[in-house]
């Protein structure tokens, strides 16, 4: 709920500068805050058990593989650009962690270094052939996808990995505030959302970001080495999906080649629902958020009154779209 | 408001339920019809409302559909049983849902339910454990996804009190959870192929297996079963490598599905035009394998023998496109698990071990020796 | 000459050629000496020369495929010319690539603008050399000085007397001639010699052009000299002080607008008239 707290005081405060400002960011900021309000209003009158500490914390620590996830996805569709391949990576690094960890006997924090690299590898692959090959994002990320599937599979042999060392799943772990029970796994993905918000907002590697997404040639004019910017912004999602397949593995306690299959699209949907817009250059990663917590709450709450689950996936769609028309609304206006 | 609800029919939740979700609507619209200068900043309030509108919709037609659900639902002392299936879409975890859904109406019991969003999507089952724990579940009945990444979870619920009973599939190890009801898939996979090897006598058979997929269990159970009941291999219930065996001339997974089934068979012709015997891991792939066959002009020449027992299947059964099935029975699986919870909720008494829900050999051609039941007691008793 | 401008990115700085224009020695920024470019069979400059002078607004003109714009882009470094050289105060130089041509204080406003449209008006000023804060945060950190680069854009707007009050507002929701604003703002904040402008007008109504034109003579009247690429002969007559007409490839005359008339200019240019006619102003 903190979050949305900042995110209505963002909104005061933009309010309060001229009166052209008002539009766009208000909108990809406003909108997710009302849908995320709107669905914990209706879950709270509609069940006992859901505005309480320990649900909230429940629905952070369902949220936080996708949301870090969607927090390098943010990062590459801000470039104008799209990641099919993280559920994918995040995979490959789940299983090589737990891997080299438990059958190869290493080091758990060698094995989590190892992941990591792997991941970034991976990232810096997407982003060499976007940027020198100039092939589009897309075809990029579907080729990983399925290398990145193919090397998990092949790697794991097919077989989940249990019995996993303390250390891989230290994330995964609780401390107590009062009564309710919060993992350090969500609190990673606040700080890595903190920290991208930063990057992004507050320096100029971040207004580089931007700036290559919403006008390439531009930014080019500009001095901004463009292709450096995007090579570094797909490292750095690569790195991001290593963090995520740790925090995967400290959740599920396993490593598992089955994982991730569909959490490409489902950050998609948590960038999107976010009001990042997918033509590049127009966003932000706090929208993410509340973009990956709306999609939990709803399935949650959803949970918690005894639907179906169906119904989650249902709703989730309307958004989408909605979200989706509402940036091509303010795109066309703003032509 | 739990009391409130608990009146199915009366005006009073009803009214409830829309008006509150909808008065947050209206708030919104008011703050969107207020006067504006600027033609440009209206649009976006517009926008907003345009958002806020159909999510509450949709959110209001959810509880509608939560309302149906959890009609007989009523005060906290009420029990909650969850039941989690591997997918939302496979008619027998439709099936299955239905007999718990039957059996939660009659004695009583709140159900959730949950899916995975695909057949091992483990993170998704995972997500639906917590989250019926946390919406107060006295117990889970699930069909794991796999088999080894969910035990984790599964401890987790069990040391908050939840009863965890999995059903259809069993955990690995199977200790992880309270009990297991399920059908024995490699006595099923005896069963077809002890028929087979009555239908074909002495003759020299050249065999064709339609597969899962690699590494469920499922699949390499009945597959085993089969090979052992027809005396190909020796192989027991407990083997976790699919066997194999001289006489199988092609192996192919198909994942269950009619159209990958089709395509096997073709590939499995084309290998070996021979092949007179079709072991298939369900109908939908004996389906396929059919079709496939009968385009070869062989319809009368391959025995297809499969495994499932939904209606689909046994009318095939009766059609004379399958020799044989053994039929299980998914709402007998969730129907006794509904029972469980609920005696559990109750006076505390929790089931152990393994509780075999049975399965039967259906056909119309029966074989001397061996029992079976016809297409009628099939059909009466069918899933899907 | 202008010591006022305090806050340009340290790179612009170092480049290591005389600071200022008038240093005395002589009253040309800006030369080039009979610059070749070809493309296969096609010659787009044919040893072209050009000057501008300390404080004057210099318009190029000329016909489609007279190579004004291979001149231009040789000056702002976009193109890299096959012959010839290019002085700046005297000195020859040789730009790669348009942050060459910047680190010589030869600033550029596109036609496209090279705007990001949904960024606000400072970080679209100060992109590519933003200012960091002091000290660690941003040495290390790299953080951004946003009040900073908010109150210094400010600055360059009220004293270019462009009337954009809020420097947060997206590019996006100005108006045509505010987003030239935007863009002449940030080129004659950058700027130490010159500023080239491709075509300021040629999207914009009556009323904003009026405004551009002034622009461009504030900005002259600070002590910048402005290229002016234009088609618009009117605008070109209203504001030059001097006019280059490229024609086929080179410079075919260079003439004072006091002292001609359109038609002759037209003549000129389309090659109606040899170069003969009015004599090359102050050559």
């Amino acid at each position: 709920m903190a979050s949305t707290k900042a995110a209505g005081a963002e909104i005061k405060l933009r309010n309060s500068v001229g009166s052209f400002a008002k539009n766009a960011p208000d909108l990809a900021t406003l909108g997710p805050v009302i849908a995320l309000v709107l669905a914990g209003l209706f879950f709270s009158i509609k069940s006992d058990r859901f505005l309480t500490g320990g649900n909230f914390s429940l629905i952070l620590q369902q949220v936080m593989v996708v949301g870090t996830l969607a927090i390098g996805q943010t990062l590459i569709i801000l470039t104008a650009g799209i990641d099919l391949s993280n559920g994918a990576i995040m995979a490959l690094g789940n299983i090589l962690i737990t891997k080299l960890a438990v059958d190869a006997g290493l080091n758990p924090f060698l094995a989590i270094g190892l992941g990591l690299l792997a991941c970034t590898a991976f990232g810096l692959l997407n982003g060499g052939l976007v940027t020198t090959i100039r092939l589009p994002p897309f075809i990029v990320t579907l080729g990983t996808l399925n290398i990145a599937f193919a090397l998990t599979h092949i790697y794991s042999n097919e077989e989940t990995i249990s019995d996993l060392p303390a250390a891989l799943t230290y994330l995964g772990k609780t401390f107590n505030v009062g009564q309710t029970e919060i993992t350090y796994g969500s609190l990673l993905m606040i700080a890595l959302f903190g920290i991208a918000w930063c990057i992004l907002t507050q320096t100029s590697a971040g207004r580089h970001i931007y700036a290559v997404g919403d006008n390439p040639e531009g930014a080019r004019l500009t001095g901004i080495r463009t292709r450096r910017v995007v090579l570094t912004v797909y490292a750095v999602a690569g790195f991001i999906y290593g963090i995520a397949s740790l925090l995967l593995v400290s959740r599920t306690g396993v490593g598992d080649p089955n994982a991730g299959q569909t959490d490409n699209l489902d950050s998609i949907t948590a960038v999107v629902l976010g009001g990042t817009s997918l033509f590049g250059g127009r966003g932000s990663v706090a929208g993410t958020l509340l973009g990956a917590l709306i999609v939990g709450v709803i399935r949650n709450g959803l949970q918690l009154i005894g639907t179906k689950s169906i119904y989650q996936v249902l709703i989730t769609g309307i958004l989408v779209i909605l979200a989706v028309a509402i940036d091509q609304l303010a795109r066309r206006r703003k032509a | 408001m739990s009391d409130k609800i608990a009146m199915p029919g009366s005006v009073g939740p009803d009214g409830d339920r829309s008006t509150v979700p909808l008065g947050a609507a209206t708030a919104v619209i008011e703050v969107a019809r207020r006067p504006r200068r600027r033609p440009v900043r209206g649009w976006w309030r517009r926008s907003a409302a345009l958002l806020v509108l159909p999510t509450a919709a949709a959110l209001v037609l959810s509880a509608c559909g939560s309302s149906s659900d959890g009609s007989a639902s009523g005060g906290t002392d009420q029990a909650v049983v969850g039941l989690i299936t591997k997918t939302d879409t496979n008619p027998f975890f439709v099936k299955m849902k239905e007999g718990a859904e039957k059996a939660a109406t009659a004695k009583g019991v709140k159900l959730l339910t949950a899916a995975g969003k695909f057949d091992g999507d483990n993170a998704g089952q995972v997500t639906a454990i917590e989250n019926m724990v946390a919406s107060g579940a006295r117990g889970i009945l699930i069909t794991p996804s796999d088999t080894k990444a969910i035990i984790p979870a599964i401890a987790k619920a069990r040391a908050k009190g939840v009863l965890v009973i999995a059903l259809d599939s069993p955990t690995d190890p199977q200790s992880a959870v309270d009990a297991l009801f399920a059908t024995d898939n490699f006595q099923a996979g005896v069963l077809i192929g002890e028929y087979a090897k009555g239908l074909t006598g002495g003759k020299s058979v050249k065999i064709a297996m339609l597969d899962l997929a690699p590494g469920i269990a499922v699949g390499t159970l009945r597959h085993n079963g089969f090979l052992s009941g027809f005396g190909a291999a020796e192989v027991s219930g407990t083997a976790s490598e699919p066997a194999s065996a001289a006489s199988v001339v092609c192996s192919q997974d198909t994942q269950g599905d009619q159209a990958k089934g089709q395509a096997a068979m073709e590939t499995c012709l084309q290998k070996d035009p021979g092949i007179n015997l079709v072991y298939t891991i369900n109908e939908p792939a004996a389906l396929g394998a059919y079709t496939a066959i009968a385009a070869a002009g062989k319809e009368n020449d391959v025995t297809i023998v499969s495994v499932d027992g939904g209606c689909t299947g046994v009318e095939a059964v009766k059609d004379g496109k399958i020799a044989a099935t053994s039929q299980q029975y998914p709402l007998k699986m969730a129907q006794r698990g509904v029972d469980a919870v609920l005696s559990y909720a109750t006076d505390g008494t929790k089931p152990s071990g393994y509780v075999d829900t049975g399965v039967t050999l259906i056909t119309d051609k029966p074989v001397a020796g061996i029992d079976s039941e016809n297409v009628e007691f099939g059909l009466d008793n069918c899933w899907g | 000459m202008r010591g006022t401008m305090d806050y340009r990115a340290p790179q612009t700085i170092d480049s290591g050629a005389p600071q200022t224009a008038d240093s005395g020695r002589k009253d040309i920024v800006l030369e080039a000496r009979g610059l070749v470019k070809r493309y296969g069979q096609v010659t787009c400059l044919d040893g072209c020369d050009f000057d501008l002078r300390v404080g004057e607004v210099l318009a190029v003109i000329g016909d489609n495929g007279a190579g004004k714009s291979s001149l231009i882009k040789a000056l702002s470094g976009a193109l890299i010319p096959d012959e010839g050289q290019i002085l700046v105060d005297g000195e020859p130089v040789r730009f790669h690539n348009p942050t060459d041509a910047r680190r010589y204080g030869i600033e550029t406003v596109y036609q496209d603008l090279a705007v990001a449209p949904a960024l606000d008006i400072a970080t679209n000023m100060f992109l590519g050399r933003e200012l960091r804060r002091k000290g660690p945060l941003g040495r290390y950190l790299r953080i951004l000085d946003k009040p900073a680069m908010k109150h210094q854009a400010e600055q360059e707007m009220s004293k270019l007397k462009i009337g954009l009050r809020s420097m947060t507002s997206p590019v996006e929701n100005l108006s045509g001639g505010q987003r030239q604003g935007v863009a002449v703002a940030r080129a004659a904040a950058f700027a130490q010699r010159l500023v080239i402008m491709d075509e300021p007008t040629a999207a914009l109504g009556v009323r904003e052009t009026g405004q551009v034109l002034d622009l461009i003579r504030r900005i002259r009247d600070r002590g910048l000299p402005v290229i002016l690429i234009s088609h618009n002969m009117p605008n070109v007559f209203e504001v030059a002080d001097r006019i280059h007409i490229q024609r086929l490839g080179r410079r075919a005359a260079v003439v004072l607008p006091t002292e001609c008339t359109m038609p002759e200019v037209v003549a000129i240019m389309t090659g109606a008239t040899s170069t003969g006619g009015p004599a090359p102003a102050g050559a």
